[in-house]
């Protein structure tokens, strides 16, 4: 290796410190701002940390009272469980037979391009149609029509995922359970789904993150307590008249804990996936 | 086992997916393009054949010529530094220092967390009375009165560009650091021996590993720049006076605020052409950078 000057290693040293403010800062700024008291974040000059450590925002939103910011909070939290749940289940559901499809049969491969060329549509591109045919169906405002409009984002996606990870799984050994008389459903069960396994959890991790995260079709598509969602729910606290900023931090802090756990412990499967499908080309 | 029956077999393994497409994305898009050539209203009436009216009348207006500079100007800022923090980042964590494994993981935070959450962040970070940066500012004596900075048009922009940015570039990062760990060590160790300095081992060593990967990012995050909705919907809606105010929104604004379901289609379908292109372009550039390397 090469030896590296004094002068450089200080240089290394202040932009790692440097670049490690710039990514928290802001991050540990809202879970400040969610435990300060509202007394703290409007003074003059601003307390950086709350001189009363005030963790009762948790408890009201967490909190089921009928009628209260919590059981506003609490039903957009379960809409969008439900709806990421469902979306998620139908997307690796209706991927997993397809992405072996096309990894295993190069004559259909060209259509997993289309399937992929999909994700580059816009949303407002099919945004007009879907709201009327979910209002002409009686699911405009549901857990389950919002479900079926998310499969337009989860099922290209979990599609793609699931064809680079089965291409990863050698063929050999599906034939060699062939020649011994398995049926392909047994082939597929017994030995490439358990192989698969890990892929299949990457991908529907991947595919819930995105559902918990979405909020055009959302904001469309949803008009009250009955399915909207998280993010629904935050942008209206933030754009609403809303003067407490520690409770909007707070549901900020809450909604984004999953997908930040998920986040944190998945990095090495995230960052595969992210390179692996890419590089290929 | 035939050929056909292998080829039959997979189409029907993929009827499921194909099914679902269809419903969900083949058939709206279609619908999309007929409505784009009616006068048809989101509630109520069908409307009737406009012929290219509504095409005609978006190309010419202001609204839409002004909405694609201002897209244009956000997706090419905020990618183009995206990109360049990216890379910096990745050349960083690709050195030896205390911390590193920690600070690489760190990296995930702002890519998790959730859009809308990072624009409520940032609005209140920006917020005119009580926000962090006008307070930070402030106290280190850059600044002498508050500012509203999503409230002017000469600062809105950028303070929406910032907040993209820091949600953006860390993926970047970790994209560009993944490929810079394949650089094999004994190239840079020859490199460096031939007499290789900093920017030409840059150049001719690193940049071919980066190149790829890093295209990819490019493309995507340029089509997602382009399609931008949530952020500047949260931060902004589109305001001050239309300052920010990108295709995306105006869509939104034509077809379900002023619900004119056919010229919002139209305008809708203008964008999906845009960002086809761009995805064109860019596979074409892909391909030959490709060709020109290997």
């Amino acid at each position: 290796m090469e030896r590296r000057s004094l002068a450089f290693q200080i240089f290394i040293h202040v932009c790692a410190l440097l670049l490690a403010i710039v990514v928290l800062a802001p991050v540990l700024w809202l879970f400040v701002m969610s435990i300060s008291s509202t007394n703290d974040l409007i003074a003059k000059p601003l307390h950086w940390w709350p001189q009363d450590v005030d963790f009762s925002r948790y408890e009201l939103l967490l909190a089921t009272t009928s009628n209260s910011a919590g059981a506003a909070f609490i039903s957009a939290l379960l809409n969008s469980l439900k709806v990421a749940g469902m979306a998620t289940l139908a997307a690796v559901a209706v991927a997993i037979p397809a992405a072996w499809a096309v990894s295993r049969t190069p004559d259909v491969t060209w259509s997993l391009y289309i399937v992929i060329a999909t994700y580059m549509l816009p949303p407002v591109a099919l945004a007009v149609p879907l709201y009327m045919a979910l209002a002409a169906l009686g699911l405009l405002n549901t857990v389950y029509g919002l479900a079926m409009v998310y499969l337009t984002i989860l099922a290209p996606f979990t599609t793609w995922l699931l064809k680079s990870g089965l291409d990863n799984i050698p063929r050999e050994i599906e034939s060699a359970a062939m020649m011994d008389g398995a049926r392909l459903d047994q082939v597929l069960r017994i030995i490439t789904l358990p192989l698969a396994a890990p892929v299949m959890a990457t991908a529907a991790l991947f595919a819930f993150l995105l559902a918990w995260d979405e909020f055009f079709y959302a904001l469309l598509f949803t008009s009250d307590q009955r399915a909207k969602t998280l993010t629904v729910a935050i942008a209206d606290l933030a754009g609403g008249r809303v003067s407490d900023y520690g409770l909007i931090a707070t549901a900020g802090v809450l909604a984004a804990l999953p997908p930040v756990v998920i986040g944190l412990v998945m990095q090495r499967a995230l960052i595969s996936g992210l390179t692996g499908g890419g590089v290929k080309g | 086992m035939s050929q056909t029956w292998i080829t039959t077999r997979a189409w029907l393994l993929m009827l499921p997916l194909l099914i679902v497409m269809i419903a969900v994305i083949g058939w709206p898009l279609v619908d999309t393009v007929r409505l784009s050539f009616t006068d048809a209203r989101l509630i109520g009436t069908q409307g009737s054949f406009v012929g290219i009216e509504n095409y005609a009348k978006l190309i010419s207006s202001s609204n839409f010529q002004r909405a694609l500079t201002i897209t244009a100007l956000f997706a090419v800022l905020s990618v183009t530094a995206e990109m360049v923090l990216g890379v910096l980042a990745a050349l960083l964590l690709n050195q030896e220092f205390r911390g590193r494994t920690l600070l690489r993981a760190l990296m995930i935070l702002p890519w998790a967390l959730p859009t809308v959450v990072n624009a409520t962040l940032w609005r209140l970070i920006y917020n005119p009375e009580y926000g962090a940066l006008n307070a930070l500012l402030t106290q280190i004596g850059l600044l002498d009165t508050y500012r509203s900075w999503l409230g002017e048009p000469g600062t809105a922009m950028a303070a929406l560009i910032i907040a993209d940015c820091w949600k953006n570039f860390p993926l970047v990062a970790l994209i560009a650091l993944a490929a810079l760990q394949a650089v094999p060590r004994d190239i840079m160790a020859a490199s460096m021996v031939d007499g290789a300095g900093a920017w030409s081992r840059f150049r001719f060593v690193i940049l071919p590993y980066l190149a790829g990967p890093l295209m990819v990012a490019l493309v995507l995050r340029t089509i997602e720049a382009f399609k931008v909705f949530d952020i500047i919907w949260v931060m902004t809606r589109g305001g001050p006076a239309n300052s920010t105010r990108t295709l995306s929104i105006l869509v939104y604004q034509e077809a379900f605020s002023f619900q004119r379901a056919g010229s919002g289609a139209s305008l809708a379908l203008i964008v999906t052409l845009l960002v086809t292109i761009l995805a064109v372009a860019y596979a074409a550039l892909i391909r030959k950078s490709a060709g020109g390397t290997a």
